[in-house]
């Protein structure tokens, strides 16, 4: 790899490392983390607490900066490379380029100025316009995302609106730039579930509006199911399995993921399926497990020989399946376990349809 | 809103209607004898229930307190008692209401000896407020934006050392050795702005309200700094670091602004406080102000006088109050009703 790191997507993230030293060592909260992802396309970031995946898209947006953390790597958008960049250059950048949705609105938005007030401001920030002019603009963005009369709630203060309507407030000041790249960190956690899907409908619709890359962060596999393209699952800040959505989802490789499928409840799913959780807890990032970060409470590694998931981390490489679906691990034939021990558990009545489908694909299991 | 101001000024007055009460059946329930006191060491009994009379202390305390209220409504005549002001026309004293009673002691009305008074504790008190919220807030802002450094350990260090030293102690220390030994600065005598001008006024104001906003400026540094750095760990600080503002703007528009909520409270209560007068600072640097005057009214059993500085430090205390929660409604928007 040359020192001047190129790429064609519009964001791609090299070998990125975010550590922060603490008198008790060092939390590499992301250790080496790869993705690349077009304009118009939806990465979604899956992982449990602590999996660094929040750690990963701030450091995207600069907000490590002043802070203690020791980055490391290349983040390039559209061909600059964001850590390279002076504190004052990524601010300009902050909102216009990149912006982001947090997760709780009620706490992401200042409860003394009206909602107006912060539209007004996130567009002033990046263009020189009169407050009518900006006012204009942030009533348009209101209407844009469902607000009913912009023109008077524009004039509200975040308390008086419901929670879902904060949460479109919050997607219409990330998207008042225009940005080539929203990260959404688990955007719909704070609502409840009807509300959950018109918000995943706007931010699609929204999407192909303004043709922007989305990263979506979430643990939520029904909102990576229904918004990404690609699915990255992160376990101790690491990448453990990469690859298109359809596939992920479908043909997990790693036990991490099979257990993230498994404990996602389907409630028009077969009433013998089983909802089983991960045991144990998610790693230490001070002190994270030797060899593999998850063969603690992988419930599958006596398949593999001798203690190697103890003492050596797997590499990120493709799976059996080939193509573009890469993943970390050490069993030798995951899809063969994934479809017989896995799958008759969590989803007896797919496994039919599954046998069949890579049966046209591969060798068949039959 | 209206409706709200006027509920918080009835109970307001109610509450100092009752401390008036306490005031007057805690001094009479004194094993002391106010009359005894105020007779002198060889005083026959009849001379001592002659003085008592004269005092209006002979009346039930319920009475005393009833003509004291009346006073305050109406106005009254001193002395209290009927058959002495016919006996001597001429020592009558008129008091307007509202009367907050007549000092035989001083040979004052309460209400002259209190107007007297009240201008020098409140400059002393309205100095010592702006020193201590300037410099306490500054510094205390200046401590929250370089947290762990240097700068901020020798601040918190240092306010943690003022904080531990009594007022008492840094008075007469700038006292002595300023004004006195050294020859600094000359030594403070009040002079009110009609007497010597602006200029006059804040000079000799300096050292007793830079004793007195000492005490406060250091705990006003460390709540200032826990506030800011509380508020920039906010969620609505990061999202303003996300619109891509600049670090000055989301340190004042948006860190500062939520900190300033519980600044303006204790702001507000602290000065209402130090207007029911600084005793110790007044005493040191012997300016008449309403906190010297209370010490010598509990010294003399002067109970008029007592009254009158009870209710109106009570009342500076209840109308801080009230001003700071409708502040509140101005300041934090999820307070304002309707």
């Amino acid at each position: 790899m040359s020192n001047a790191p190129t790429s064609e997507a519009y964001l791609s993230v090299q070998d990125l490392k975010v550590h922060f030293p603490t008198s008790d060592g060092i939390v590499k909260a992301t250790d080496g983390l790869s993705f690349d992802l077009e304009r118009g396309k939806t990465l979604g970031i899956v992982g449990e607490s602590g999996s660094g995946k929040s750690v990963s898209s701030s450091t995207i947006l600069g907000l490590h900066r002043g802070s203690s953390a020791k980055v490391s790597g290349h983040i390039l958008l559209d061909g600059v490379d964001l850590l390279e960049l002076s504190n004052e250059d990524m601010r300009k950048m902050r909102g216009r380029d990149v912006s982001m949705i947090f997760q709780d609105p009620l706490s992401a938005m200042h409860p003394y100025y009206t909602v107006g007030n912060q539209l007004i401001e996130a567009y002033r920030v990046h263009h020189k316009v009169s407050k009518k002019v900006a006012k204009a603009r942030a009533i348009e963005m209101l209407d844009r995302v469902g607000i009913p009369n912009p023109d008077k709630r524009i004039g509200d203060f975040p308390h008086q609106f419901s929670g879902g309507m904060r949460q479109r407030a919050m997607i219409a000041m990330g998207l008042i730039n225009d940005p080539g790249l929203l990260i959404a960190d688990e955007p719909t956690t704070a609502l409840d579930v009807t509300v959950q899907a018109q918000i995943l409908d706007l931010l699609q619709d929204l999407q192909r509006e303004f043709n922007s890359a989305v990263i979506i962060i979430t643990h939520d596999l029904g909102v990576v199911a229904e918004m990404a393209d690609d699915v990255l699952v992160m376990y101790a800040g690491r990448a453990v399995e990469y690859g298109p959505c359809k596939e992920i989802l479908t043909h997990p490789e790693m036990p991490y993921t099979w257990g993230l499928l498994s404990s996602v409840p389907d409630v028009s799913g077969d009433t013998d399926a089983r909802l089983v959780p991960i045991p144990g807890n998610p790693p230490s990032l001070l002190n994270p497990p030797t060899g593999c970060a998850f063969h603690p409470r992988c419930l599958h590694r006596d398949k593999v020989p001798g203690d190697l998931c103890s003492t050596e981390l797997p590499p990120l490489v493709p799976g059996v399946r080939g193509g573009f679906h890469t993943k970390r691990c050490h069993l030798a034939d995951p899809d063969r376990i994934y479809e017989t021990e896995v799958l008759p558990e969590i989803a007896p009545d797919l496994v039919d349809e599954i046998i069949a489908d890579s049966a046209d694909n591969a060798e068949g299991a039959r | 809103m209206l409706a709200y101001v006027i509920r918080r000024v009835v109970v307001g007055i109610v509450m100092l209607l009752a401390m008036s009460l306490v005031t007057f059946v805690l001094f009479f329930a004194s094993p002391a004898d106010p009359a005894q006191y105020a007779c002198g060491k060889n005083c026959s009994p009849v001379q001592r229930e002659q003085a008592r009379k004269a005092l209006g202390y002979d009346k039930p305390t319920l009475e005393q307190w009833t003509s004291f209220m009346k006073g305050l409504a109406v106005g009254r005549q001193f002395p209290a008692d009927e058959e002495l002001r016919k006996a001597a026309p001429d020592n009558v004293v008129d008091c307007d209401a509202p009367c907050f009673g007549y000092s035989t002691y001083s040979i004052k009305t309460v209400n002259e000896m209190v107007s007297e008074a009240l201008p020098v504790t409140f400059s002393i008190a309205l100095a010592a407020v702006i020193l201590w919220i300037f410099f306490g807030v500054l510094i205390g802002v200046l401590a929250a934006i370089t947290k762990g450094s240097f700068l901020d350990r020798g601040i918190v260090g240092t306010s943690l050392f003022l904080y531990a030293f009594p007022s008492f102690f840094i008075g007469t220390f700038l006292l002595t050795y300023i004004s006195i030994k050294w020859d600094v600065y000359p030594l403070p005598v009040y002079t009110s702005i009609a007497d010597g001008g602006i200029g006059a006024w804040a000079s000799n104001l300096l050292l007793p309200a830079v004793t007195l906003a000492m005490l406060y400026m250091a705990g006003y540094v460390r709540m200032t700094r826990a506030f800011v750095l509380e508020s920039q760990a906010e969620d609505y600080v990061r999202t303003a670091k996300a619109k891509g503002l600049a670090t000055r703007k989301v340190l004042v528009k948006h860190a500062l602004r939520a900190a300033l909520t519980p600044l303006v409270t204790m702001a507000g209560l602290d000065f209402a406080s130090v207007l029911g007068g600084a005793i110790i600072t007044e005493s040191i640097f012997n300016f008449n102000g309403l906190g010297k005057l209370a010490v010598s009214a509990s010294t003399n059993y002067d109970l008029p006088v007592l009254i009158g500085i009870v209710l109106i430090a009570g009342a500076f205390v209840i109308t801080a109050n009230i001003i700071v929660d409708i502040l509140y409604a101005f300041i934090d928007p999820r307070v304002r009703v309707g």
